[in-house]
């Protein structure tokens, strides 16, 4: 029996498929474009690089909250945001971050870090003005048990039977120690 | 130039003293006697976000900023990134999105083009249009809208590293550089296809482009996400003569196959999806690959374990690994799908050694727009199909989750805030 060519084995549908006429497509190949060649990047080069720091800028944006600045740049950008600016013991950590450049691990994972702290940070602060942060809502729960039922059913059975069980070795750990 | 209300600034001062103590919730006396407190999206941690009142309403902060009433916004592949807690210096209390449409309410005093009542929509790139970049018609990457990081450029809600600006997931939002990126819906054209112009469309659109397509060639598209759909759909318009959709989502790949005029697989129905890649394109590789699924990616336990649980690289980059070694020799791989800053595993050894050309970027939207509000006015593409779900943005919380976990067959979320309809 003869061996089958490696063409042969290979399903045959692309050729005829790319052949095809694509009436049915709207728009089938309006964009096409013998000119767009990807080893260039894709803009309308004008020299503007060459000028350096030499650009048009727009007024210097004020703030009192305090901005991080990446140092791989001189001076905050003229615009920036302002929300949410580092606090306590995470703010500490992004501060000492961004210390280090964009190239670093310790920039990057000393703010992972932050990120977490400040999670802790976001729940003490919550409790702290008598808000109890509704679990439940917040996990998006309620749409898990409309959608999702067999799963939410599991969840909330594992969910039940950790709290028991730790519940179980809590109170025998009690007894231990008396 | 001004909006009816009331000034705020001795309101904000017990505010701006609190600040300081990062999260502070505005007390409630306050937001209610003044009524300066906006509905908005807080992140609270990994997978936990609500709706809430403790942001005061947005104010003027430089003389090109414009403040907008928000009237339709959505929820984002990348928000997903910051949902899930991967994204670098993404602080609790910020709020999130950066895909919204909106009528202005007040400008500030160098605004031109821009007038209050104007209802426009928000590419999500926040842009100067006179740095090197933007003056070269690179919006996604400005130079003067992100102190926090010099390799990302600056945008609506997505975390300190592109510039801690809060995000469209809300009744109001500030809107640096009005006159540059924001464009007035054009007559005609549905606010539903328009909130999908600050973002998906023109970043399927950039992907199809950026891979250089030439008439009759084979592209594959890992990721059937609202993105990977519309670059399927865009290789079209660029004469591609065979458009492939790879994801493991039963429903997604139906709904592409539908959408897309494209073949859909399955990649869990695979032993190896290069080698049935490899088969699927006469053994040569495809013409060109984009990467729209980013650094969430499954399909490679070596990948996830390092990528997605142990942090030790920015994600899993399975999916760019694939596009990597199922494209041709000289092949071009095009990547949108969003990666950490650190680093990733991926085979440049193959790259350099099958002299690939790999392209990414964030999308440069006002670009792209004429042309693809064009396309939209005529029929070629259709954006607000993508849509499945129409949610309050009280329920945000639900939306998040709904759209994170796939349920009910979500492709894009849509939420609609209680003020959309004000006059
Ligand atoms: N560059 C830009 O300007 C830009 C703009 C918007 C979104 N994005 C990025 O694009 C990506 C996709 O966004 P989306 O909104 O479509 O997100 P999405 O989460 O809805 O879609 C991602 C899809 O990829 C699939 N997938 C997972 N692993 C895969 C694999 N190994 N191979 C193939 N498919 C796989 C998932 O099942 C999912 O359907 C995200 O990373 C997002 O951050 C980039
Ligand atoms: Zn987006
Ligand atoms: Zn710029």
């Amino acid at each position: 029996m003869a061996t089958k060519t490696e063409k042969e084995q290979a399903p045959m549908g692309d050729r005829n498929i790319a052949d095809m006429p694509k009436d049915y497509i709207p728009g089938w190949g309006i964009d096409a474009d013998p000119e767009n060649d990807p080893t260039y990047p894709m803009k309308k080069w004008n020299g503007a690089d060459h000028e350096r720091l030499n650009y048009p800028k727009a007024p210097q944006q004020d703030t009192d909250v305090e901005i991080l600045k990446s140092i791989e740049r001189p001076v905050v950008t003229r615009v920036f945001g302002s929300t949410v600016p580092p606090s306590g013991l995470s703010g500490m950590l992004r501060r000492k971050a961004f210390k280090y450049s964009e190239g670093t691990s310790a920039h990057w994972m000393g703010l992972i870090l932050a990120d977490r702290i400040n999670m802790v940070e976001g729940l003490i602060d919550d409790l702290s003005k008598g808000y109890i942060p509704n679990f439940f809502k917040e996990w998006g729960w309620p749409a898990e048990w409309k959608y999702n039922r067999k799963k939410f059913v599991q969840k909330a059975a594992i969910g039940t039977a950790v709290t028991l069980a730790a519940i179980w070795l809590l109170k025998k750990s009690a007894k231990k120690s008396r | 130039m001004t909006r009816e209300r009331i000034d705020y600034t001795d309101v904000l001062l017990p505010y701006k003293n609190m600040q300081s103590s990062g999260t502070a919730l505005l007390p409630k006396s306050v937001y209610e006697q003044n009524k300066v407190s906006m509905l908005a999206m807080n992140f609270r941690g990994p997978y936990r976000i609500r709706v809430d009142r403790n942001k005061p309403e947005p104010k003027i902060e430089h003389p090109y900023d414009a403040i907008v009433r928000v009237t339709r916004s959505l929820i984002c592949g990348s928000d997903l990134h910051l949902y899930h807690g991967l994204v670098p210096d993404t602080r609790i209390g910020t709020t999130f999105g950066h895909e919204f449409t909106g009528v202005v309410v007040e400008v500030g005093s160098g605004v031109q083009k821009l007038k209050v009542g104007d209802h426009v929509l928000v590419p999500f790139n926040i842009a100067c249009g006179t740095c090197p970049f933007c003056s070269q018609e690179l919006y996604g990457n400005c130079h003067e809208s992100n102190p926090e990081a010099t390799a990302v450029g600056g945008f609506f809600g997505y975390a300190h590293i592109s510039g801690g600006y809060d995000g469209g997931q809300a009744e109001y939002v500030r809107v640096p550089y009005a006159d540059v990126s924001p464009m007035v819906i054009p007559e005609g054209l549905d606010i539903e296809d328009a909130v999908l112009l600050t973002d998906v469309v023109p970043t399927g659109y950039q992907a199809a482009e950026m891979a250089g397509i030439r008439k009759g060639d084979t592209v594959v598209v890992f990721g059937a996400g609202p993105v990977g759909i519309m670059a399927a759909r865009c290789a079209w318009l660029f004469g591609a003569g065979r458009v492939i959709i790879i994801d493991r989502l039963e429903y997604r790949l139906e709904f592409a196959k539908q959408y897309s005029y494209c073949e859909a697989y399955n990649f869990t129905e695979m032993d190896d999806p290069v080698l049935f890649l490899k088969k699927q394109t006469d053994w040569l590789g495809a013409d060109v690959c984009i990467d729209a699924v980013g650094c969430e990616a499954s399909g490679s336990a070596l990948q996830t374990i390092t990528g997605k649980k142990l942090l030790l690289q920015a994600g899993a980059a399975t999916a760019l690994h694939w596009a990597i070694n199922s494209v041709k020799k000289g092949g071009i791989v095009s990547v949108v799908g969003v990666y950490g800053p650190p680093f990733n595993l991926v085979p440049l050894g193959s790259a350099l050694n099958k002299g690939i050309t790999m392209r990414g970027n964030q999308a440069s939207v006002k670009r792209l727009l004429p042309r693809l509000i064009d396309h939209v006015m005529a029929g070629r593409l259709n954006p607000k199909g993508l849509i499945t779900h129409r949610v309050p943005l009280e329920e945000v919380s639900d939306a998040y989750h709904l759209f994170s976990a796939k349920l009910d067959n979500c492709i894009k979320p849509l939420l609609i805030p209680p003020k959309a309809n004000a006059a």
